[in-house]
């Protein structure tokens, strides 16, 4: 298991000119990114639906690398959206899953089976041609290279120490520095016109 | 089956979706539009993403169109029912402008509903505040370019519901399907 943060910082610097999706781990991100117009810290527009979004973003602009940083909370909710990825096979998409095995915004209630279930099986299993498993930070350290180096999709699914929120979501301190219609406006800006 | 009068064609969908400028279809199967899926297979200008529950549609088209795609969800009114968070937070949050075709099952014209899914379908759009219009044959089609313009001057999802009073579309050639 490792911090969430230490992992960005492995992270950082193959990012190149990708496409970030931070999800819920942004706050550490949000202060490492070197191209903040191309990072897309939506919050929590609705729980489960990030990957969907990601795809969704993969497919309409093919020539950018999307990266998503995921929940495991997330896949949970919308475990259907897995075999959708593999199936149309966007070799411009990499997900990552950040695994705490909690619900850690609503206090870290355990989520269902969280010491048993093998999210990189279950995305194997859905068809994903890449997956990886880490529970340790050197070993995510020396394959973050080659994995964003394979073509998509690809599944990374990683254990990370709980960051527990257990303050009420309206006294929470908000860690994006844009508004979410910024955030969509700048990318946007910077992607320029889809080719049809 | 013989055509019948007043009955709706796929190829209308298909043509409107086309004169729209639609680039992804963002799909779960229902029975009111399963002729609909047979034409958006052979048609190569709609990419077919297929969902496993209709709340991923939503998420799914807020991304295509964030990246500048034109997509349109086409699902039926129990998986509408089902998505309510995902279209408050994907689409409605985000002003994403999509076209919702949403299969009308259980909807009869007499104002007996044959099943719940339809008694509760217009006032779940009523309470997500969602404009729609009532397609249920190839004489109202016009209605979902008005769809498409009011869902991009709103930046909002707008709703096109197929009526369900002949079964869904209209089998042109029994032959072809």
């Amino acid at each position: 298991m490792f911090q969430t943060a230490d992992m960005f910082k492995a992270f950082a610097p193959y990012r190149g000119n990708a496409v970030v999706i931070p999800g819920r781990g942004g706050r550490h991100w949000i202060n490492l990114s070197d191209k903040p117009d191309r990072d897309v810290p939506l919050g929590d527009p609705a729980m489960g639906g990030h990957a969907s979004f990601a795809l969704g973003l993969a497919l309409a602009r093919p020539d950018e690398k999307i990266i998503l940083f995921d929940s495991e909370g997330d896949i949970l909710m919308n475990m259907g959206a897995l075999p959708t990825i593999a199936e149309k096979d966007p070799k411009n998409f990499y997900h990552f899953v950040l695994d705490n095995g909690v619900y850690a915004t609503t206090g870290g209630q355990p989520v269902p089976n969280a010491e048993n279930i093998q999210y990189d099986v279950i995305a194997k299993g859905s068809g994903y041609p890449s997956t990886y498993a880490f529970d340790n930070l050197e070993d995510f350290a020396n394959n973050i290279e080659e994995i964003l180096s394979k073509p998509g999709p690809v599944f990374v699914t990683m254990k990370v120490v709980p960051e527990v929120e257990n303050v009420p979501i309206g006294q929470r301190v908000r860690w994006q520095k844009k508004t979410r219609d910024q955030t969509i406006a700048d990318l946007q800006k910077d992607l320029g016109p889809r080719k049809s | 089956m013989a055509d019948q009068e007043g009955g709706f064609s796929p190829q209308t969908i298909i043509d409107h979706l086309k004169a729209n400028n639609v680039t992804h279809v963002v799909w779960l199967p229902d029975s009111e539009t399963n002729f609909l899926y047979v034409l958006l297979q052979e048609e190569p200008s709609l990419d077919l993403i297929a969902v496993s529950r209709e709340g991923q549609a939503f998420s799914t088209a807020s991304g295509l169109s964030v990246g500048g795609a034109k997509p349109v969800i086409l699902i039926q009114n129990t998986g509408l029912l089902e998505s309510g968070d995902s279209l408050r937070g994907w689409v409605m949050g985000m002003n994403i402008p999509v076209v919702l075709m949403v299969g009308y099952r259980g909807w009869t014209r007499h104002g007996v509903d044959t099943d719940t899914a339809a008694t509760y379908t217009e006032h779940f759009l009523h309470a997500f505040g969602i404009k729609y219009y009532l397609v249920e044959s190839d004489a109202d089609a016009d209605r979902i370019a008005v769809a498409f313009e009011r869902a991009e001057s709103t930046k909002q999802p707008v709703a096109v519901l197929i009526g369900d009073e002949f079964h869904g579309f209209v089998q042109r050639n029994p032959n072809q399907y």
